[in-house]
């Protein structure tokens, strides 16, 4: 009774195309972002930031890119690791080798650069699709790990491939602790998941879903296939180079390829279909599940050990992850492709009707 | 030329393992359709079942025979792995029957992740040896030919061999036997095999079940060489360029590609690597497999991929 | 059935051959299209009906022949091409985009009007604000004329097949094409849904003056609205004129009730 949209009539078409038609939907969303940006801050302590809500975010930016490219308009793709790190270290080269350059431009030419490697790879997708793609951009991932290894000129000269950027700040405001870290990462995924959002309910975003769903019809609408495939790569890539550009300069502080590795794109990856393909809601569902599974896990475990009276190491911990992923996967796939989205929006549907049953 | 010789022969034997690891995907794909990401952690879960069970069937029965306890020990890995291809079919594929490419090769993905975590609970995630009396020695090969001879490890000699062996077997097995036939049958079109009484679910289990045991030997000969470790796993990645060298449908197509990469990698490290700064084994393969995908998506034996409208 | 006016030839198909491998889909096939006319294109299963669509479209390219629209001529179509010159099509098997509703789906078709990059949509703003309130407003149109108002916000997969073909003519309709090519666009429907799949074509050929190619099988249907008829049989071209000129052609009777033993 209480979600309801009775009296609730559009008089315009501006009104029905936007982002939160429910009124009930504008105020929970606001209430949310004003306890994003107010209550957590004050109820969070340094760890909760570190361990959580930082990687939480930046994974979430990922995610919504890859979302775009995966769940929007239908390629897979291995090597969103691999976009992630040219995004940091691009940044990180423009950064540290032009002097005065301020932290957003850098992080912004890191998702440019990105954008230019995603193109690159996503030619394939022209070709071909489905697993011969996923080869093509594993392509990708394993060229990059090499890259920033072995290239010198990326990481100044570093036998290790490992970097590290100090002393960051935007706008005069300094960005080092975790809480102005925090804020930072917020402001730019509450301003990216707006823009992919707007990108996703226009035309292009359209293009994407119909080459997705059937792209012989979508060419005979007179879609081109090459623009649509290429702008998802081009989008998608530029969103994970900067939050890989994040990754790197906020969260880690110091990092090396293997920060980006092929288990950072199987995460992403998991994260998308878990949370739910093509749905920007589903990309932050996706990764709040996945960086806060085992945490989760690594408390569970002991304790429900320690009640039958077996140790768990940590090693066998870490297995347990292995196995309470893949089974979810496939769990989710064979119950509700649509993820941890469609099962929220079904939710929702219940609570229109509450208190009858249907 | 002695060392070019060498390179080119080491090239062949890692090629062979590869293909070896190829051949599984394959073997599924063609019977299902399914492509099956598993397939390493599969080599994974197998090498370790052996090896574990190498260790146990001596301590549970006393049997002191280095021969006895392997064999037994691959027995009870190929039955553990029939296991594993009976509960795949039954829990993961009979429910995403109708699912496109996507999200099945997804599940694949899920299920690699899942026994990943399954066999190091189960048996252990140290390192672990698999000893089946292979010699370790290097030999001197062609010493009348070249000065000093060519160095080849007997090891990769005996496994090409077991691995020839294994490709003639399935090969006879696909063109003699009733059941080779079905399985060809039913690669050919799931429908027009089911309406003429193949069970179609029970297919399925036997091809997992040949793919596990592809695994195991595929394991078992990776095992020796490099020790059983969590790394096994990987060996998935390294084997996909391959089948898209080979194409996704073709045996012969699992061993050339497997040759082809094994061969390109080494000479490409040896005579490209000082080039540019070293260790491009890592990609070199998937780079070649990219322009495959380019130019000649289906490989060098797979059947053209046709879309309907 | 009504004097319509009909114009010059506006697609002209000649000799038109494709083949599949071994298989022989379309052979020397040559016809032309009046514009503003409704053109019915017959023949039984699997004559090579939708094949000719296919080619016109550019979905499949013709090994011989060629295609003249509007006096330039081409060996074979560039689906793009054929979508910018105003040639639009519904599908046989109904090509829609699953994940999308109904007003996605036809909001696709207006697709190459469309001008604002993806800077502009992405911060949807001014210009592009405005360009999406239009065109939805032009879908709006069609979705009245569909009569399918009470679904534009389903996914089209939890639709009735009925409705499933109109929003497919939707989707075409929103290109404001020239000439609609139509695949049996009413197959699986009961009298009613074809009456007013029927009315539909009828009003729209009247009320913007598009040239209809239409392949159907109900053959009161096709003797009813169309102002000519080509035949074909196993891709070969074996009756081409007025309804009433085709009805009574023997080798047509013959391919469609076989030959007597």
């Amino acid at each position: 009774m209480f979600y309801r949209e009775n009296g609730q009539f559009k008089t315009s078409y501006a009104a029905d195309q936007q982002i939160l038609p429910i009124a009930q939907d504008r105020w929970a969303i606001l209430a949310l972002l004003v306890f994003a940006f107010v209550g957590v801050p004050l109820l969070a302590d340094e760890y909760l930031f570190r361990a959580i809500f930082i990687p939480f975010l930046i994974l979430a930016l990922a995610a919504v890119g890859v979302n775009i490219l995966v769940g929007y308009c239908g390629q897979i793709s291995l090597g969103s690791g691999a976009f992630m790190a040219v995004g940091a270290y691009a940044a990180y080269n423009t950064f540290v080798r032009i002097d005065g350059m301020p932290l957003l431009v850098a992080l912004l030419s890191g998702g440019f650069f990105a954008t230019l490697v995603g193109i690159f790879f996503g030619i394939p997708s022209l070709r071909v699709k489905g697993l011969y793609l996923a080869v093509a951009t594993l392509a990708a991932q394993f060229f990059c790990d090499w890259a920033f290894l072995r290239i010198g000129w990326f990481t100044h000269g570093n036998p290790s491939g490992s970097v590290s950027v100090s002393n960051l700040q935007v706008f005069g405001l300094p960005v080092e602790s975790p809480l102005q870290k925090y804020i930072f990462c917020l402001a730019l995924l509450v301003l990216f998941a707006l823009l992919a959002k707007n990108l996703v309910r226009s035309a292009v975003g359209r293009e994407w879903m119909a080459i997705r769903d059937m792209d012989v019809a979508a060419a005979v609408i007179g879609i081109r296939p090459m623009y649509a495939k290429l702008s998802a790569f081009a989008v998608s890539s530029f969103i994970v180079g900067v939050a890989g550009a994040l990754w790197g300069f906020v969260h880690l502080g110091a990092w090396e390829p293997a920060a980006f590795s092929v288990d950072r794109s199987f995460q992403l990856l998991f994260m998308v279909i878990i949370g739910g393909m093509g749905s920007i809601m589903g990309s932050f569902f996706g990764a709040a599940f996945i960086v806060v599974l085992p945490i989760v896990l690594n408390q569970l475990l002991p304790a429900l050990g320690s009640v039958v009276g077996v140790e768990i190491s940590t090693a066998a911990i870490s297995h347990a992850e292995f196995m309470v992923f893949g089974a979810l996967i496939v769990w989710f796939l064979i119950v509700e492709p649509h993820g941890l989205a469609k099962l929220w929006s079904i939710g929702k549907q219940k609570l229109r009707l509450w208190p009858f049953p249907h | 030329m002695a060392f070019f010789l060498e390179t080119l022969l080491n090239g062949l034997m890692a090629g062979m393992l590869y293909s070896l690891v190829a051949l599984g995907f394959v073997l599924i794909f063609k019977a299902s359709g399914v492509f099956n990401f598993a397939q390493g952690a599969m080599v994974l879960f197998a090498a370790l079942a052996m090896a574990r069970f190498a260790e146990w069937v001596p301590q549970w029965t006393g049997i002191e025979s280095l021969w006895l306890a392997n064999t037994a020990a691959f027995v009870l890995a190929g039955a553990v792995m029939f296991v594993v291809a009976w509960l795949v079919e039954r829990l993961v594929l009979r429910h995403l029957v109708n699912q496109e490419a996507a999200t099945l090769l997804m599940a694949t993905l899920g299920i690699t992740y899942f026994m990943e975590g399954l066999g190091q609970t189960l048996f252990g995630s140290d390192i672990y040896k698999i000893d089946i009396g292979m010699p370790k020695d290097p030999i001197f090969a062609f010493e009348t030919v070249f000065e000093g001879g060519v160095l080849i490890n007997q090891e990769d000699l005996i496994a090409a061999a077991i691995a020839a062996v294994l490709v003639a077997g399935l090969s006879l097995f696909f063109q003699k036997t009733a059941t080779g036939r079905a399985l060809r049958a039913v690669a050919d079109d799931h429908q027009a095999a089911q309406s003429i009484g193949i069970p179609l679910n029970r297919i399925w289990v036997i091809v997992w079940c040949v793919a596990g045991v592809v695994a195991l030997v595929a394991g078992m000969i990776w095992g020796s060489k490099l020790g059983v470790q969590f790394s096994l796993a990987t060996v998935a990645l390294r084997a996909l360029p391959v089948i898209i060298l080979g194409g996704l449908t073709s045996v012969p197509g699992a061993i050339i590609g497997g040759l082809i990469i094994g061969v390109g990698e080494k000479l490409s490290e040896v005579y490209l690597g000082p080039f540019v700064g070293g260790g491009i084994e890592i990609w070199f393969a998937y780079m070649l497999a990219l322009v495959f995908l380019l130019f000649r998506p289906q490989g060098l034996f797979g059947e053209k991929i046709i879309d309907r409208v | 059935m009504t004097q319509r006016k009909l114009g010059d030839v506006i697609l002209d198909v000649k000799n038109i051959s494709l083949a599949f491998g071994g298989v022989k889909a379309l052979t020397d096939i040559s016809f032309d299209v009046r514009e503003h006319e409704i053109r019915a294109i017959i023949g039984p299963n699997g004559a090579g009906k939708s094949s000719m669509l296919n080619c016109i479209n550019g979905v499949y390219t013709p090994q011989h022949g060629t295609i003249t629209f509007r006096g330039q001529t081409f060996d074979h179509m560039n689906s793009r091409q054929v979508a910018e010159m105003g040639v639009a099509r519904t599908f046989q098997n109904l090509a829609l985009f699953k994940g999308m509703s109904v007003l996605d789906n036809i909001m696709t078709g207006r697709n190459l009007k469309i001008r604002s990059n993806i800077l502009l949509q992405a911060l949807r703003i001014g210009p592009a604000q405005r360009e999406e309130i239009r065109h939805r407003e032009f879908v709006e149109h069609i979705i009245d004329f569909l009569e399918i108002q009470a679904h534009r916000k389903t996914p089209v997969g939890q639709l009735p097949y009925g409705l499933q073909k109109r929003v497919d003519l939707g989707r075409a309709l929103a290109m404001e094409p020239q000439v609609l090519l139509l695949d049996e666009p009413m197959a699986g429907m009961n009298v009613e849904e074809k009456q007013d799949m029927c009315r539909f074509v009828l009003d729209i050929n009247d009320e913007f003056g598009t040239t209809v190619v239409l392949i159907e099988h109900d053959m009161g249907v096709v003797m009813d609205i169309s102002d000519r008829v080509v035949v074909l049989d196993y891709g070969k071209k074996i009756g081409d004129g007025t309804p009433d000129a085709v009805r009574n052609n023997e080798e047509v009777i013959r391919a469609y009730l076989g030959t007597g033993h």
